[in-house]
């Protein structure tokens, strides 16, 4: 099937007031827009015939530490009758609340609570924001920059307590950090300097 | 000839040697009604022979430990046959990555295994966290839950490798000369 010509105009026209900027990056359509009119994105982005974006495929998050509005919401739609996709990016700073897209797409459900539990990005009018991958009783969240990668706690069993007991963390194998260069380009620069000798000594 | 001379630990080939003692309990049997045997010989022997593994696979591992126990190399030679129930389980293989959240699972499906109970640690995750060593969510090591009899090594072992393993434990079982494990 031959690949339709997005419908820019279209998306501009169904979303105007609403969006701060639509863009194509990598030939992929961006819009962005605040969280405040992210349920009204996506319902108009769902119930507009020539769009009819109708799957919320993914949800997620990237964290910025540097910018001022830290954490960017990420919303990856498909419209299976047109066959197009696109995404909505929302910028969000840490501690804001987010209208939660459960009522306009199933879909949002655990993918919120994952948002939740990996970010911390709080969403308002979920049904059951509960953390959904980590620990029962986990603190802290994971996928944010600032978050130890061994984390704090780490998890043993008591003899006497009968039980398994949480502990501070105490590494017995020191971290390494393997920062050095790939070990293909070092296979790359001895295939070159093999070849210049070679030539050399032709 | 009584069982009493029998070394168990090292098992007779199929011959002459191995017709006589088949020969010589059959007619003891025959004669007497009865053998004689050492009991943690007869205990071990039982316990070895049957070992039935709890189906406890927690992430890739788990589909090595599937092939060991299908057709080719068909754990079922050894009478091991994986139950899907603690109560009924002599040994837990514990294949794959074990976490925060899974450990206290893992100890209650061990602490409902009847006595006496073995454990297999299986691949590099189980023996000590593996790839996910310095993860937040992983316990770096399943010994750190329960008490480990005997570690595969690899990521994943091969199917070879597990049964490997288990026959290792099956050496150690037969290696003990205690009734009740403490």
């Amino acid at each position: 099937m031959e690949q339709a010509t997005f419908p820019l105009d279209n998306v501009k026209q169904a979303l105007s007031g609403l969006i701060e900027d639509v863009s194509a990056e990598s030939g992929e359509v961006v819009v962005r827009c605040a969280a405040a009119h992210i349920i009204e994105v996506l319902t108009a982005l769902r119930d507009e015939p020539t769009l009819a974006f109708d799957q919320l495929t993914d949800l997620t998050a990237v964290d910025f530490p540097s910018r001022p509005y830290r954490f960017q919401l990420v919303y990856q739609m498909l419209s299976i009758t047109h066959n197009l996709r696109m995404r909505v990016l929302v910028s969000v700073p840490e501690g804001e609340v987010v209208p939660s897209v459960r009522p306009v797409f199933a879909s949002a459900d655990w993918a919120e609570r994952e948002v939740w539990d990996m970010f911390g990005i709080f969403f308002a009018g979920h049904p059951d924001l509960r953390r959904l991958l980590t620990d029962y009783g986990f603190e802290g969240h994971p996928l944010r920059k600032d978050f130890p990668l061994t984390g704090y706690v780490e998890v043993r069993y008591d003899d006497t307590q009968r039980r398994v007991i949480y502990e501070p963390v105490h590494l017995t194998q020191e971290f390494r950090d393997f920062d050095f260069l790939s070990p293909w380009e070092g296979v790359q620069r001895d295939i070159q300097t093999a070849d210049d000798e070679q030539e050399s000594a032709t | 000839m009584s069982m009493n001379n029998l070394d168990l630990n090292t098992p007779i080939p199929p011959g002459k040697d191995q017709d006589m003692i088949l020969n010589a309990v059959t007619d003891e049997i025959a004669n007497r009604g009865f053998v004689i045997a050492k009991a943690d010989k007869l205990f071990n022997w039982a316990r070895s022979g049957s070992l039935w593994p709890m189906t406890f696979g927690l992430a890739c591992c788990a589909v090595e430990m599937m092939h060991s126990a299908a057709s080719r190399y068909d754990m079922d030679r050894y009478g091991m046959l994986f139950r899907p129930s603690p109560r009924q389980s002599d040994v837990m293989i514990v294949a794959g990555t074990l976490t925060n959240k899974m450990a206290p699972a893992l100890r209650r499906v061990y602490d409902q295994m009847p006595e006496p109970r073995w454990v297999l640690s299986m691949g590099s995750c189980a023996n000590g966290g593996g790839y996910y060593h310095y993860s937040y969510a992983v316990v770096r090591g399943c010994d750190r839950i329960v008490p480990v009899d005997v570690y595969v090594p690899g990521c994943p072992p091969t199917a070879e490798a597990l049964i490997y393993g288990l026959l290792q434990l099956q050496k150690k079982i037969r290696r003990t000369s205690t009734i009740a494990r403490g």
